[in-house]
């Protein structure tokens, strides 16, 4: 069962290779009775620049998705493009930025030093020029202040500002995002919703973004890819037309209402 | 929380009020267990002074503060080399059980081919083995720094195996998009993650060198904590049996304090925030 998509390049986008690009891609997980399939023969293409949700009832294989980009697991099969290469030169280049459900934060480090983190590891002790510092980035998520605070010390929409602020230190043209404001309150996950809009458009960093709200689908993503569970597959990608900048308050218009009860509809058949 | 760091500081009425009755419950909670352990000093007094019981089965605790202020050098003389071998001990126990556990934790084959044997040589009774050393080992400082260390490492080893693993399996996925080495991640991630562990396990090997360097001394020795105990058993000289297990019971809480203490500035976050 094959299904395959490829998504509308933004206009401004230059013509270069993908951010993301899959064929045919399925990964299988072997537990000790028997073989699971994450995810069978998804073919996909996300262009550079444009912010795609993945929406998909669990065991869908959307966190796999994001891991195979992130070169943390191996495709069984098919093929997995990030940016032109390998997951994993993507990742060795810093072009990789990942943001986990939980923040992840290093609760020995403050806040500054969580988000310097990456110039402590790998090998890459200097910023590309040009690009954002630490102290930069916790001001884009609105941090400006709590730079000595200690994870123990901040709210967890606030650990959730730091690691996003960590994730886009050197500039990633790729940012994965797994359910990172799922164990949030609802007012933070809006909160949070809106300025995560708002860094999308002042970096120009391509964002696949999963989650499990409908209504995050539908506010965050110019297109939404719908999966279909056990075995993960592509069910649909719906293309979301709402003005832009988006706001909260354009969550209740009848435009935004019957883009979410279409998405429900399609959910319902995944 | 967050509203901690903005509170802004006690400048109204209410806030005093409430600042004077905190300050008066911290000074109760410091004062009440000194009046517990005045009164418990007192039952001990009186039922001696009651039942008139003899000075050497057991002394009253006057007679064992006087004691313990006229012999006060003779039992410093003492304390000294108890002291060096439980800190030895504990010093080599510890370093041994993290070297260990460092392997354990990157050789998986060495850990499940070595870590069921240190567990069972963990429930050998530690004490049973000190005559075993003593004959192996002679009579110096040698068999009562083993012994202490000995009964350090176990449980250091086990907490440290633990603390080094108990990495989030989202932090390792972090470490690996940053494309970090295995060194780093050992440096920057596990050995900062174990150390609410080694230190859980230190605090109570500090207790335990002493009492293992205690033992060691019963056995054929002439100076130390734990041969004064001995003499002075069989001398029935019960004040100066008190005095001394005073003196050891002193030292134990002292390096177990200094331990906790190493352990506040060291350790200053909470684990449990990811």
């Amino acid at each position: 069962m094959a299904s395959s998509a490829v998504l509308a390049r933004p206009a401004q986008a230059d013509a270069g290779s993908p951010a993301a690009e899959c064929r045919d891609l399925t990964v299988h997980f072997a537990s000790e009775r028997r073989t699971v399939t994450a995810l069978e023969r998804v073919s996909l293409t996300v262009a550079e620049g444009s912010f795609l949700t993945v929406l998909g009832p669990s065991g869908c294989g959307k966190s796999t998705l994001l891991r195979v980009m992130a070169d943390i697991i191996q495709p069984s099969a098919g093929s997995m493009r990030v940016l032109g290469g390998t997951p994993a030169e993507a990742r060795r280049n810093r072009q990789i930025g990942f943001v986990f459900q939980d923040a992840t934060l290093l609760p020995w480090r403050t806040a500054l030093d969580n988000v310097r983190l990456p110039l402590e590891v790998g090998g890459r002790h200097e910023l590309p020029s040009g690009s954002m510092g630490p102290e930069e980035l916790l001001a884009l998520v609105g941090l400006t202040g709590w730079e000595k605070a200690l994870p123990h010390e901040l709210s967890g929409g606030m650990r959730q500002r730091v690691s996003i602020a960590r994730a886009l230190l050197g500039g990633p043209r790729v940012l994965l995002m797994d359910e990172p404001f799922g164990a949030l309150d609802e007012i933070t996950r809006d909160r949070l919703n809106e300025e995560l809009l708002r860094i999308w458009r002042e970096t120009g960093t391509t964002i696949v973004f999963v989650t499990h709200s409908i209504y995050e689908a539908a506010f965050l993503g110019q297109q939404v890819l719908m999966l279909a569970a056990r075995p993960g597959r592509v069910r649909e990608i719906v293309t979301i037309d709402l003005p832009e900048p988006r706001h909260l308050s354009m969550r209740e218009t009848p435009a935004f209402t019957a883009q979410a009860a279409h998405l429900r509809a399609v959910l319902e058949t995944c | 929380m967050a509203s901690d760091l903005t509170m802004p500081l006690a400048t109204d009425s209410p806030d005093i009020i409430w600042s004077a009755a905190q300050r008066r419950e911290r000074w109760r909670r410091r004062l009440l267990p000194l009046a517990g352990a005045a009164m418990l000093l007192f039952v001990w007094w009186a039922l001696i002074a009651v039942f008139h019981v003899r000075s050497f089965i057991a002394p009253a605790p006057d007679v064992v503060a006087l004691t313990f202020y006229q012999k006060f050098d003779m039992l410093m003389a003492n304390l000294g080399p108890t002291a060096l071998e439980a800190v030895c001990g504990f010093a080599l126990g510890n370093t041994a059980a993290i070297a260990i556990a460092t392997v354990f934790v990157h050789r998986k084959s060495v850990e499940q081919a070595f870590f069921p044997i240190a567990v069972l040589l963990h429930s050998i009774p530690v004490v049973a083995t000190a005559p075993i050393l003593v004959l192996l080992l002679g009579n110096g400082l040698a068999p009562k720094v083993s012994i202490a260390a000995i009964i350090c490492f176990f449980p250091t080893l086990v907490n440290m195996v633990r603390g080094l693993e108990s990495v989030g399996a989202q932090s390792m996925e972090l470490m690996h998009v940053l494309s970090a080495t295995p060194r780093e991640v050992f440096f920057k991630l596990r050995v900062p993650t174990s150390l609410p562990f080694l230190f859980s396990a230190l605090r109570i090997a500090a207790s335990t060198a002493t009492v293992g360097a205690i033992v060691g001394e019963w056995i054929g020795s002439q100076v130390g904590i734990g041969a004064l105990i001995i003499q002075a058993t069989y001398n029935f000289d019960s004040a100066l049996l008190y005095a001394t297990v005073l003196c050891g019971s002193v030292f134990s809480v002292a390096f177990f304090q200094l331990i906790r203490l190493i352990e506040r500035l060291v350790v200053r976050w909470d684990a449990g925030v990811v």
